[in-house]
C-alpha cells in the first residue's frame, strides 16, 4: 500500500489506508468526515457530493462539485478537496458558529428536513455559487432560455424561467441531488436566494490560483493496483502488460461497477489528467475534443459552437456526473444506451484511437461490433473525439425518460438535417436503447436524403424510423413505446422546425 | 382551567422556526446511526447472504467455505438464536428462514472485519436450495386464492337496491403500484454491549420499543437488558415502523456473540430487495350516481398485495377501507378487502398507511365517471363533498365537514382558477401537440392510530437549578421537525425562551413503552405528554413563585423566562432564580409526562366506530403541460390550502405539505416498481433496485409554481395548542396532478370520453391514453375527413 496526500478542507491528510478499491467516500468518512453520504453509490442521489478543486483555463481553478462514492481516493492524490464540514461550522460545544452563506440560506429557508442529503446539496450549491460566469440575471436567462431541453415544443420559455434563478443560479447545478423529503421548493428559494462571494471569501479567491497538478500515482494492495500514469507513454507501456486493464475517467461508470456488481478490476488505470487526452480544439472543418475532459469542460469549451450537444448536455445525466464524466468513458463502455453516441452518430463524428503504434481515425458508425464490442484493439485507448464542421443547420435530441432531470434514456435520438432549397441534401440519425449498440437509421436517412422537406416526407420516414433497431420490453419502458417513440421524435422535429425560414420554401 | 387547545399569551408555538438541527444539517455535523461507527473500535460489518429464488427451501447451508475467508469472523444462522428465531410481532417473519419466501429474502448473516470480508465472506457461503412454485403478481395470488389476515368488510345501506336503482351506474377494475420509500438513509443498526452490560442498539427505528421488544426476543432477554437509541433518522415515511426490528436483532446477535460492536448498514441494493413497500392494490369497483351527479352507492373489492408476510398488512387493508369515501359522502357502501400472499418482499407501512390506496380508488371512479355523466370533475367533486351532519361508512361524525367545501372555495379563488381554465382553452386550441389541464381534489384524512391502545405517549422532562430544560419524549425524529415541535411546545408551556430547551435523544430507557412514530401523530401524543410534564413542573414552580409574591399560584405568569404575577408591572424574577429557589425548598424539577387520545373506539370485527380523533382536510390545485409526441410532461404550477390547525411550527407544516406532495405526485406518476414476473431465471427479481431505475422526483417534477397555505382559524379543540396532525395527509394532494393528467389526455381526443390511464402515470402511460383519444377522435372524423393535427397518424 503506497501513501496519498489530499489535502481536505485545508487541511492535508495522509491516505495510508487507502487501497486501489477504496472509493473516495468511505476514505472521508473513515477520516471521521461523515458529513458526506452514501445514498445510492450509483452516482444518482448526490448525497455523497463534495467539492474540488480543478484547473480552469490558464492559471485558475475552479471549484467542481463530484461524486465522492464513485472515485477511487486514489485519483485524487495531490488534489484539493472540501466536504460541507469545511465550508462551514455550526457552532456548538466549543465551536463558533459560522455558517457558510450556502448553508445559511439552507438552514434559514427550511431547506433540511431529515438532513441526510443536505450535504450533498449544499456542495453541489456551493459550486453553483463560485461558478465564475454565474451572473448578470438577464444574461443568464437569456442563455438558459436558449438551451432548449428537448422534451418539450411550447414549454421551454416556462421552463428556463423555472430552472434559472434571478441570481443566475442554474438549477441544473442540482440536477444530480436527490432530497426525499422537502419536495424542492426551499431548497430552489435558497439556490435563488444566494448573492455573491464577499471579495475576500478564501474559497472564491482560491480559484485565482491554478488547481494543483494531479502526480502520478500509484497505490497497490491485495494483488490489484491503481495507476494514475504520469505520460502517455506510460499508460501504453502499462495497457502492454495488461490490455484488460479498467481505464478510468471520472470513474462514473466504473465506480457503479465496483459498487454494484462489486468488480474488483487487477489494474486500475487513470487516464483524466493526461494533457494529450484533455485538447479543444475547434478548427474551420472540425472540433477535437480530448476523450478525457469533463462533459462540463467541453460544454464551456465548445460555448455553443455545436448547437446539437447544447441539447445533449443538459439531458446527460446531471451535473454531478458532468463533471467528472468524459466522451471517452461514455464511449468507451459502449453502452448502447449512452446518450453521447446517438447525438454523435447525426453529428457524423469519428473516434481518435491511440496506441504507442501511433493513432488512427474511426468513424462512430463503424466503431462499435456488438453489445459493448468494438474494433478498438487491445493497447489502444480513445484520445479524442472529432466532429466535423459546419454542423446541420438543423439538428434535435431528444432523450425519452421516465425524468426529464438525470435519467437513463430508453430511447434516444439524434437527428442532423441538412436543408437546401427545400430538399433534404444530407439527413443523420442516431439511435440509442433500440439495438444492442448505438446505431444509424439508415432507412428514413435514405427516404429523408434528396427529397423534399415536407410532411410527406417525414412521415414516411418517420414510419420507417419506427421500423428501426429491435427495442425490447424492460422496466424503463415497453417495445411498442420505444418504437412510437422513434417515430414520433421525427414528427416533433418536423413540428419545431417546419415552420423555420428557409425550409419554409418547401411548403 | 385551560383545555389542551388554549395557547399562553407570546406562546413559542405557532412562530416558524428552521429545523431545530439545521445548522447541524448543513453543515454535515448531524450524525445518524452509520456515522457512529468511526468513533468505536473493533466494529465487525455484516452481509446478508440473499437467496436468488422467489420461493424455494433451504436444503442445507454450508458456512464453513466463508469461515475461511480471510477477515470473516462468524456466520449468524438460525442455530445461533438463543431466544425466539422471528423479526416480527406477528410469529409469522422468522429471522434466518429455512423456506425462502421472495426473491433477495436473506437466509443467513456474515460478520467480517471489513465490509469486504463480510461480502466475500457471503458470496462463500454455500447454499443447497430446493426451488418451489411461486405468487409473483397479485393476479396470481388471487387466481390461487392465496389471502393472508383478515378480510374485513365496510359496510352501511343496501348498497346492491342503490345500485340496481341508481339512475347511472359505471364499473371498473384496475391495479396500481406501491412505492419503494427511499428514504436516503438505508436500514442502519449498530449495537454492542455497554459498559452497563445492557445491550445498547442505535438504530435507525421509527418505533424503538418495538425494536427494543424484538431484540429481546430474539436474544432470550428482558426489555429492561435491551435499551434502543434512535438519534435521527434519514428519512422513515413508514419504511422505518416494523422493518428496522430484524436488523436490529442481527447486529445485537452478533454483537452479544463476539463481544464486539456490529454495524448493520444496508446498502441500497439490499435495501430495496429486502425491505417492504407501499402495497400495491387491485381494485373492483361498481358506483352508482342520481340524476345531478350525487354519489349513491359504491360496491368494491380492493385486494392488496401484501408480500410474502403479514407485517402491518391488516392495519393498512383497515385504513385502505376507512378512506375509499376520501370526502364524499356516498349513503351505501360495501367494500371489501383483502390481502394477498404473494412471494414479494412484507408490504409495509408507507405514509397514508392504505389511506391513499382507498382514496386512490375513489378519486378514479369520480376522473372515469365525470365525463360520463357529463360533469365537470371538479363540479362533481365538489357536488359530492361531506356536509355538516353525515357521518362516514363506519359511522364516524364528519366533523367540521364545512372546512371542506370553504377550503375548496379559497383555494378556486387563491388559484385563479376560472381565469386560468380560459387561458389554458385557448391555449389547447391553438396546440394541437400539447394540451394543457388543472383538476381540483380533496383531501380527508382520519387523525389516530386505528388501534385504539396505540394512542398514548410518554415524556420525561427536566429542568435543572440554573433553569435550563432538557426534555425527552417517545417519539422519534425522521426529518418531520418533531424534535423542533416538541421543544416549541416545551417552552411554551413552561414561558420560556425557545433555546433554553434541549432535546435529548430518543431511547427506550428514558421513555418505555412507546408507541411507533407513525400515523401522522407524533405530536399530537408526544405533545400532549411533552405539555402534560412541563405542566406538572410548572404548576410546582408557580406555587413556589406565589408564595414569594404573596398571591395565589392561579395568578403566576411565566412568559419567555420571566415569572411574574397577573397584573404586575414591577415585580418578576427569571425563571432560573425560580428554579434554584425550587430545588432549595425541595420541590421536584422534574416530571414524567403522559398523554393518552379521549374519545375513541373501534371495533375492528365490525369496522365500525369512531377512531379518529379528528379528520385533516386540505384541497389541491395543479395544472399539467403534456406532449403529445412523447406523453412526458411537466408539472405547472401547484395551489393547495391545508389544514393543520393552529400550527404548533408553520415553516415545519409547510415543509411537509410540500414534502408529502411531491412524494405523492412521484408514487402517482414516477415512481414505478417492476419486478420480473416472467417464468425465467429470475422470477420474482425486483427489476428497478437502484436509484438509476427506481425513478424519484427531482427538481424537473416539483411544481413549478408551488403555492401552500395553511387554512386560517383552524383551532382544533382537543389537541396540543390547537393543532392538527400534518404528516401524511399532504401526499393525498397529489391526487390533483394525477386527475389533471387524466384530463390532458382527455384533450387530445373527443370529449365527454372516460380516459383510462394506468398508475402510476409514467410519460408512457400517459402517452397510450392521450394516443387511445386520438385514434378514437381519428374514427369518429372518419367519415368527414379534417385537415389531420400532426401527430395524428
Amino acid at each position: 500500500m503506497s501513501d496519498i496526500r489530499v489535502t481536505v478542507n485545508g487541511r492535508a491528510r495522509d491516505g495510508a489506508e487507502v487501497g486501489p478499491h477504496t472509493r473516495l467516500l468511505d476514505w472521508l468518512r473513515g477520516e471521521g468526515l461523515t458529513g458526506a453520504k452514501e445514498g445510492c453509490a450509483e452516482g444518482e442521489c448526490g448525497a455523497c457530493a463534495v467539492l474540488v478543486a480543478r484547473p480552469d483555463g490558464e492559471g485558475r481553478s475552479r471549484w467542481t462539485s463530484v461524486n465522492a462514492c464513485l472515485p477511487p481516493a486514489a485519483a485524487f492524490d495531490g488534489q484539493e478537496v472540501v466536504t460541507a464540514e469545511g465550508l462551514g461550522t455550526a457552532g456548538g460545544t466549543g465551536t463558533p458558529a459560522a455558517l457558510h452563506p450556502v448553508q445559511q440560506e439552507m438552514a434559514f429557508r427550511g431547506g433540511s428536513q431529515c438532513g441526510y442529503c443536505t450535504p450533498g446539496f449544499v456542495c453541489s450549491m456551493a459550486a453553483e455559487y463560485y461558478r465564475p460566469e454565474r451572473e448578470a440575471p438577464g444574461a443568464a436567462t437569456e442563455a438558459a432560455a436558449g438551451a432548449q431541453t428537448g422534451t418539450e415544443v411550447v414549454g421551454e420559455e416556462h421552463a428556463a424561467d423555472h430552472e434559472c434563478g434571478p441570481n443566475g443560479f442554474d438549477l441544473h447545478a442540482l440536477s444530480g441531488n436527490l432530497c426525499r423529503c422537502t419536495g424542492y421548493r426551499p431548497i430552489r428559494d435558497a439556490a435563488y436566494a444566494l448573492g455573491t462571494p464577499a471579495e475576500a471569501d478564501p474559497l472564491l479567491r482560491r480559484q485565482d490560483r491554478p488547481a494543483q497538478p494531479a502526480p502520478p500515482t500509484r497505490v497497490a494492495a491485495g494483488g490489484a493496483q491503481f495507476v494514475r500514469p504520469g505520460s502517455l507513454e506510460e499508460l501504453f507501456e502499462h495497457l502492454e502488460d495488461t490490455p484488460d486493464a479498467q481505464l478510468v475517467a471520472g470513474s462514473t461508470d466504473a465506480g457503479v461497477g465496483v459498487n454494484i456488481q462489486h468488480a474488483r478490476p487487477p489494474l486500475t488505470l487513470a487516464v483524466d489528467r493526461l494533457e494529450q487526452l484533455r485538447t479543444l480544439e475547434v478548427g474551420q472543418e472540425r472540433v477535437e475534443i480530448g476523450a478525457a475532459l469533463s462533459l462540463s469542460e467541453v460544454e464551456r469549451g465548445l460555448a455553443g459552437r455545436v448547437p446539437l450537444l447544447d441539447q445533449v448536455f443538459p439531458q446527460f445525466a446531471s451535473r454531478l456526473i458532468r463533471n467528472a464524466a468524459t466522451f471517452g468513458g461514455n464511449l468507451g463502455t459502449g453502452s448502447p444506451i449512452g446518450d453521447s453516441a446517438p447525438a454523435l452518430l447525426a453529428l457524423g463524428a469519428s473516434v481518435v484511437l491511440a496506441s504507442a503504434g501511433g493513432e488512427r481515425e474511426v468513424p462512430l458508425d463503424e466503431y462499435y461490433t456488438g453489445y459493448r464490442q468494438s474494433v478498438r484493439r487491445p493497447g489502444e485507448i480513445i484520445r479524442a473525439v472529432r466532429i466535423p464542421l459546419p454542423p446541420a443547420r438543423y439538428s434535435a435530441f431528444h432523450k425519452i425518460a421516465k425524468r426529464r432531470f438525470d435519467d437513463i434514456s430508453s430511447v434516444a435520438v439524434g437527428i442532423a438535417v441538412h436543408v437546401e432549397a427545400g430538399t433534404v441534401t444530407s439527413a443523420r440519425i442516431g439511435l440509442g436503447g433500440v439495438a444492442a449498440t448505438p446505431i444509424r437509421a439508415h432507412a428514413p436517412e435514405r427516404i429523408l436524403s434528396g427529397a423534399p422537406w415536407n410532411r410527406d416526407t417525414v412521415l414516411a420516414a418517420a414510419a420507417a424510423l419506427a421500423g428501426e433497431g429491435t427495442p425490447i420490453d424492460d422496466h424503463r419502458a415497453s417495445a411498442r413505446y420505444r418504437s412510437a417513440m422513434l417515430e414520433q421524435a421525427l414528427l416533433k422535429f418536423w413540428a419545431q422546425n417546419a415552420l423555420a425560414p428557409d425550409m419554409e420554401v418547401s411548403r | 382551567m385551560t383545555s389542551l387547545a388554549d395557547r399562553p399569551v407570546n406562546p413559542v408555538v405557532g412562530v416558524p422556526v428552521a429545523h431545530e438541527n439545521a445548522a447541524l444539517h448543513v453543515t454535515g455535523t448531524a450524525l445518524y446511526t452509520d456515522d457512529l461507527i468511526v468513533r468505536h473500535q473493533d466494529v465487525l460489518h455484516a452481509w446478508p447472504v440473499q437467496a436468488a429464488h422467489a420461493h424455494a427451501l433451504v436444503q442445507d447451508l454450508r458456512t464453513a467455505p466463508a469461515l475461511a475467508v480471510p477477515g470473516v469472523v462468524r456466520v449468524l444462522t438460525a442455530a445461533d438464536v438463543p431466544g425466539v428465531n422471528d423479526a416480527g410481532t406477528k410469529h409469522d417473519e422468522p429471522l434466518f428462514p429455512t423456506e425462502v419466501m421472495f426473491h433477495g429474502h436473506a437466509v443467513c448473516w456474515v460478520l467480517g472485519e471489513t465490509q469486504e470480508a463480510a461480502r466475500l465472506g457471503a458470496a462463500a457461503v454455500e447454499v443447497d436450495y430446493e426451488p418451489l412454485p411461486s405468487l409473483v403478481t397479485v393476479a396470481e395470488a388471487i387466481e390461487a386464492g392465496s389471502f393472508q389476515g383478515a378480510q374485513p368488510t365496510v359496510s352501511r345501506g343496501d348498497t346492491s337496491t342503490a345500485l340496481a336503482t341508481a339512475a347511472h351506474r359505471f364499473s371498473g377494475e384496475f391495479e396500481f403500484g406501491g412505492q419503494e420509500h427511499f428514504y436516503l438513509e438505508t436500514h442502519a443498526s449498530f449495537a454492542y454491549v455497554d459498559e452497563g452490560e445492557q445491550v445498547l442498539v442505535h438504530c435507525s427505528t421509527q418505533h424503538p420499543t418495538e425494536t427494543q421488544e424484538i431484540v429481546a426476543h430474539v436474544l432470550g432477554l428482558h426489555s429492561h437488558e435491551v435499551t434502543v437509541q434512535c438519534l435521527r433518522m434519514g428519512g422513515g415515511f413508514g419504511g422505518k415502523e416494523m422493518q428496522p426490528h430484524g436488523y436490529a436483532a442481527v447486529a445485537a446477535l452478533g454483537s452479544v456473540l463476539t463481544g464486539r460492536p456490529v454495524r448493520v448498514r444496508l446498502n441500497r441494493t439490499q435495501d430495496i430487495t429486502l425491505s417492504g413497500k407501499r402495497h400495491p392494490y387491485h381494485a373492483r369497483w361498481e358506483a352508482g350516481f342520481d340524476e345531478s351527479g350525487r354519489l349513491q352507492a359504491l360496491e368494491a373489492t380492493v385486494t392488496s398485495d401484501g408480500g410474502w408476510s403479514l407485517d402491518l398488512s391488516e392495519p393498512v387493508l383497515q385504513r385502505t377501507l376507512c378512506h375509499i369515501d376520501n370526502a364524499y359522502w356516498i349513503p351505501h357502501v360495501q367494500v371489501h378487502g383483502r390481502i394477498a400472499r404473494t412471494h414479494k418482499t412484507s408490504q409495509t407501512a408507507f405514509r397514508g398507511f392504505g389511506g391513499p390506496q382507498g382514496m386512490l380508488v375513489i378519486e378514479e371512479v369520480m376522473g372515469r365517471c365525470a365525463p360520463l355523466l357529463g360533469v365537470d370533475p371538479t363540479e362533481l367533486r365538489h357536488r359530492n363533498l361531506y356536509v355538516p351532519g353525515q357521518t362516514t361508512p363506519y359511522g364516524q361524525p364528519v366533523r367540521h365537514a364545512e372546512r371542506l367545501r370553504t377550503i375548496w372555495t379559497q383555494l378556486l379563488d387563491r388559484a385563479e382558477v376560472e381565469r386560468r381554465r380560459e387561458e389554458i382553452a385557448a391555449f389547447n386550441a391553438a396546440h394541437p401537440d400539447t394540451k394543457r389541464a388543472l383538476a381540483v381534489t380533496p383531501v380527508k384524512f382520519g387523525i389516530s392510530f386505528n388501534l385504539t391502545a396505540f394512542n398514548q405517549a410518554g415524556a420525561l422532562v427536566h429542568v435543572y437549578k440554573d433553569g435550563s430544560v432538557l426534555i425527552n419524549h417517545g417519539g422519534t425524529e425522521m426529518g418531520q421537525g418533531l424534535h423542533t415541535k416538541m421543544r416549541q411546545v416545551a417552552a411554551t408551556a413552561l414561558g420560556v425562551p425557545l433555546e433554553t430547551v434541549r432535546l435529548a435523544p430518543t431511547r427506550t430507557d428514558k421513555v418505555p413503552n412507546t408507541s411507533a412514530t407513525a400515523a401522522s401523530s407524533g405530536a399530537d401524543l408526544n405533545g400532549g405528554a411533552v405539555k402534560n410534564a412541563c405542566e406538572q413542573i410548572r404548576d410546582r414552580l408557580a406555587e413556589v413563585a406565589a408564595r414569594k409574591f404573596d398571591i395565589h399560584p392561579d395568578d403566576v405568569r411565566f412568559v419567555d423566562g420571566t415569572v411574574t404575577g397577573i397584573g404586575f408591572h414591577d415585580r418578576q424574577m427569571s425563571f432560573a432564580e425560580l428554579a434554584h429557589d425550587a430545588y432549595f425548598q425541595r420541590i421536584s424539577l422534574w416530571a414524567a409526562g403522559y398523554y393518552r387520545t379521549e374519545g375513541l373506539h373501534w371495533d375492528g370485527a365490525r369496522m365500525q366506530g369512531e377512531p379518529f380523533k379528528y379528520f385533516s382536510y386540505g384541497a389541491s390545485v395543479s395544472e399539467v403541460e403534456v406532449d403529445g409526441f412523447t406523453g412526458a410532461y411537466r408539472l405547472l404550477r401547484t395551489d393547495i390550502i391545508h389544514d393543520v390547525g393552529d400550527s404548533l411550527s408553520p415553516l415545519i407544516d409547510v415543509g411537509q405539505i410540500e414534502g408529502g406532495f411531491v412524494q405523492g405526485a412521484g408514487w402517482l406518476t414516477l415512481e414505478e416498481l417492476r419486478w420480473d414476473v416472467s417464468d425465467g431465471p429470475h422470477r420474482g427479481r425486483l427489476a428497478t433496485q437502484a436509484a438509476s431505475t427506481y425513478k424519484l422526483p427531482s427538481f424537473s417534477e416539483m411544481p413549478e409554481e408551488f403555492n401552500v397555505h395553511l387554512f386560517e382559524q383552524a383551532t382544533e379543540s382537543g389537541v396540543v395548542y390547537g393543532s392538527k396532525a400534518v404528516g401524511e395527509p399532504p401526499l393525498m394532494l397529489a391526487f390533483s396532478v394525477r386527475e389533471a393528467l387524466r384530463e390532458a389526455a382527455a384533450a387530445f381526443g373527443p370529449g365527454r370520453r372516460s380516459v383510462e390511464l394506468a398508475s402510476p402515470a409514467t410519460p408512457e402511460a400517459v402517452f397510450w391514453a392521450l394516443q387511445e383519444g386520438r385514434r378514437v377522435l381519428a374514427a369518429d372524423t372518419e367519415q368527414a375527413p379534417a385537415p389531420a393535427t400532426s401527430a395524428a397518424h
